[in-house]
C-alpha cells in the first residue's frame, strides 16, 4: 500500500477571495507580519501500490481531484507497510 | 418540441426549469434521472440549478461524471441545444464543454437578488428574441459565480463572440462580468443568473421567457416545415 498526500493550491494569478479575508483578519488581529495567505485542500489517498501507481495519480489530479484551468497540484508517497 | 431537465442528487432548480418549459413555454418537458444511459430522445438538454452532489471537491466537479452526462457531451456535440444554468453552468465548465472555472464570489458572500444583464449577442439559439444590447432583469443566487479564465481565453470569447450575458454591475467578481456564454458552435449555453425563475411578472420579472423562446423559435426553423 501507498499513502498519496496531493497539495492542491490555485494558479498563480488567480484571485484567492478566500486567502485575502483570511489575511485581513490576521491582520485585524495584529499579525502584521503575515503578508499574504492563500488558501488550498489536501486530499490524501491509500491506494495499491502498482508499477503505474504514479500515472494513477497524475491522471486522478487531472481529471478530478483538481480543476487544472484555476489549479496546481503536487503530491509526495509514502510506502506504509500494512500489519 | 421536447425538453429534458436533467435531475442530479442535489439539483433544487429543477422544478422552475420543468414550470419554465410546461407552462411558461407551453412545450413538452420531462425530468431525467441521472443514472439514466440516453438523452438522445430530447430537443434540447437542460441542466438545472442546486448543489449537485453537495458540490463536494468543487462545484459540478462530481455530476461531470454522473452516467448521463456521457450521453449530454455526445448530444451537444451532434449540435442540440445544451443549456445549463447557475450549478449547471459550472457541471457544464467541468464538463469542458464550455471554457473556464468558476471560484467563490469575490465578497465571499451568497447573492439572491435581481440583477440587471446585458445581452451582449442577440444572435445565438438561446438569445434570438431579444434586442442587441437589451438590459434585463433575471435573478442571480449563487456562492460560486466568479467567473475565471485566462486572458487567451476572454480575447477568444470575445472574439468569436461568445459572450452571450453580462452583469451591469460587477457583482461577483467575474473576469470581463461575464455571466453567460455560449461554446464556439453555439449550440451550448452556460450562465450563472436563473432565466426559469423570471418567466412571468408575478414573479417579479418575466424577462427570463424570452430565452427560452429563442431555443422554440430557432429550433422551429429547422424541424418545423411550413407551406
Amino acid at each position: 500500500m501507498v499513502k498519496v498526500q496531493i497539495y492542491v493550491t490555485l494558479k498563480a494569478g488567480v484571485l484567492d477571495p478566500q486567502g485575502s479575508a483570511i489575511n485581513n483578519a490576521l491582520h485585524t488581529m495584529g499579525y502584521n507580519e503575515v503578508s499574504e495567505v492563500q488558501t488550498g485542500k489536501f486530499i490524501e489517498l491509500h491506494m495499491e501500490k502498482t508499477d503505474d501507481v504514479q500515472e494513477k495519480v497524475e491522471e486522478m489530479c487531472h481529471k478530478l481531484l483538481t480543476n487544472p484551468v484555476i489549479e496546481d497540484y503536487t503530491y509526495n508517497m509514502e510506502e506504509v507497510v500494512s500489519s | 418540441m421536447k425538453f429534458a431537465v436533467i435531475v442530479f442528487p442535489g439539483s433544487n432548480c429543477d422544478d422552475d426549469m420543468f414550470y419554465a418549459i410546461k407552462d411558461g413555454l407551453g412545450e413538452d418537458v420531462e425530468k431525467v434521472w441521472y443514472t439514466e444511459k440516453s438523452v438522445e430522445a430530447y430537443d434540447a438538454i437542460l441542466i438545472p440549478g442546486g448543489f449537485s452532489y453537495g458540490d463536494y471537491l468543487r462545484s459540478g466537479a462530481i455530476a461531470r461524471f454522473a452516467p448521463v452526462m456521457e450521453s449530454v457531451i455526445e448530444e451537444a456535440a451532434k449540435g442540440k441545444p445544451v443549456l445549463g444554468i447557475c450549478n449547471g453552468f459550472q457541471v457544464l465548465l467541468e464538463a469542458g464543454l464550455l471554457p473556464g472555472a468558476m471560484q467563490r464570489n469575490k465578497s465571499l458572500k451568497f447573492i439572491c437578488r435581481q440583477t440587471t444583464l446585458q445581452v451582449k449577442n442577440n444572435a445565438t439559439a438561446f438569445s434570438e428574441k431579444y434586442e442587441q444590447d437589451e438590459e434585463i432583469t433575471i435573478p442571480v443566487a449563487h456562492g460560486e459565480g466568479n467567473y475565471f479564465c485566462d486572458e487567451t481565453t476572454l480575447q477568444e470569447l470575445q472574439d468569436n463572440n461568445q459572450i452571450v450575458f453580462t452583469y451591469k454591475d460587477d457583482i461577483n467578481g467575474s473576469v470581463g462580468d461575464i455571466a453567460g456564454i455560449v461554446n464556439k458552435e453555439g449550440n451550448v449555453l452556460g450562465m450563472m443568473p436563473h432565466p426559469e425563475r423570471a418567466t412571468l411578472d408575478l414573479l417579479g420579472s418575466a424577462d427570463g421567457l424570452p430565452l427560452f423562446q429563442s431555443i422554440l423559435n430557432h429550433w422551429r426553423k429547422s424541424h418545423v416545415v411550413t407551406t
